[in-house]
């Protein structure tokens, strides 16, 4: 058989969607860190988001079908952590998704993690693009989301924690 | 075994997530309100996560084959080596945001300077879980000054929950012979190396929330070495029951 070319094989990542939030696909959402080739088998660089997320499994295993279907039948998944998964490699397009869909994106303002980083931070209504919105919880319906409020339009909506 | 000491830290930090993540996890289902429900499954979520790559490490280290499921479903209490801390019941809610602050406090300060280890997996596994960790002490300290703040039976439950805590903090202070030895090569901060700078975030956060700090010093201690409470037998009858009653599922 041909060997795929990667430009290929990323388009064909591109198509797989997160399990969580479909409007974004693995690619946009920067998880697949690398691909290559090693003689006939493919191998294929992949970090989690949260330590804990559920997803995970589900990522490794919709990649794993997807490639599949498409005739890659020698595949390895390799997990790494470091340098660990930032919202910063969120595609353009992952952006522009997210938030039509309804969810803020996060910023790229390049301070993760640190706890002074987290105070403070307008996040914009998805909906109205007011920026007085508030905060209900750190935490969402999955790992990586926040819930927010938007003060003008009055709509609840979800927040892409920066990390 | 290849590196007794790097295998005790291991399980010394992957124990006490994972013992965490299972007491904030009784909470789900449970909770005061459905937001506070949704943060502290996911807070259990996040240690949990922690808790499979610590103990998944321990395991490779130890080299006997065992996975991080064989250590956390087919150990008995005396082989844990989680901080009594975490093993504390959650009692109200005042009692568990409490716990959960002087531990994120402390285990903010700790993956901080793991992320300088001089073993690589150490400084990863650091790097990785220091981003979910910020926003774990985000929120307990935000809960704290609210709660301590608040009503006067929201402060007079806090003001509780700090004096029963106090004397399980000390223990994440103490120094043994494992941790001067991986200290010394470059693998984990001196534990009491810590005490300064947790000190001065926790007072200043019961200071904002009007709870007073106890003066006395005395602390508990054993979890490190495997002495616990009998609380922690409790939680790991219902924890392992499933894999104990049906050996080698996987689910």
């Amino acid at each position: 058989m041909e060997r795929p070319t990667l430009d290929q094989i990323w388009a064909w990542l591109d198509q797989i969607p997160d399990p969580e939030i479909p409007v974004i696909s693995l690619v946009d959402l920067g998880v697949i860190r690398d691909a290559l080739w090693k003689g006939d088998t493919l191998h294929l660089k992949v970090t989690p988001t949260y330590s804990g997320c559920p997803a995970t499994a589900v990522i490794n295993l919709d990649i794993q079908q997807h490639l599949r279907a498409n005739g890659i039948d020698k595949l390895v998944l390799e997990r790494q952590l470091s340098p660990a998964w930032t919202t910063d490699w969120i595609s353009e397009k992952g952006r522009r998704n997210l938030q039509k869909f309804g969810i803020a994106p996060p910023p790229k303002d390049g301070e993760h993690g640190s706890y002074g980083a987290l105070l403070g931070r307008v996040v914009e209504c998805p909906r109205c693009g007011s920026k007085t919105t508030e905060r209900i919880s750190q935490f969402g319906s999955t790992p990586c989301k926040a819930s927010y409020r938007c003060t003008e339009c009055l709509e609840p909506f979800d927040y892409f924690k920066c990390i | 075994m290849a590196d007794k000491a790097l295998f005790e830290f291991l399980t010394r930090i992957g124990d006490t997530t994972l013992v965490l993540g299972h007491r904030v996890s009784e909470w789900c289902g449970h909770a005061p309100a459905l937001e506070e429900d949704i943060a502290l499954a996911n807070t259990a979520l996040d240690l949990i996560g922690h808790t499979r790559m610590w103990l998944s490490r321990a395991g490779e280290v130890e080299g006997k084959g065992r996975t991080e499921d064989d250590l956390a479903f087919l150990r008995e209490a005396h082989e844990f080596r989680n901080y009594l801390l975490v093993e504390r019941p959650n009692e109200d809610f005042a009692v568990t945001i409490t716990r959960q602050f002087l531990f994120d406090a402390w285990h903010r300060l700790m993956l901080i300077s793991l992320q300088e280890s001089s073993d690589q997996r150490v400084s990863e596994i650091a790097e990785k879980a220091s981003k979910e960790v910020a926003y774990h002490v985000e929120r307990s300290t935000d809960l704290v000054v609210r709660l301590g703040d608040g009503t006067e039976e929201s402060h007079r439950r806090m003001q509780h929950a700090v004096d029963i805590l106090w004397p399980y903090t000390g223990e994440l202070f103490t120094d043994d012979e494992t941790d001067r030895e991986l200290s010394d090569r470059g693998i984990i901060p001196l534990p009491s190396s810590l005490e300064g700078e947790w000190k001065t975030h926790v007072d200043g956060v019961l200071s904002a929330a009007t709870l007073v700090r106890p003066e006395r010093e005395y602390a508990h201690k054993g979890g490190k070495a495997g002495v616990h409470t009998e609380h922690l037998g409790f939680l790991l009858a219902e924890m392992q029951v499933t894999h104990r009653a049906h050996p080698g599922a996987t689910w």
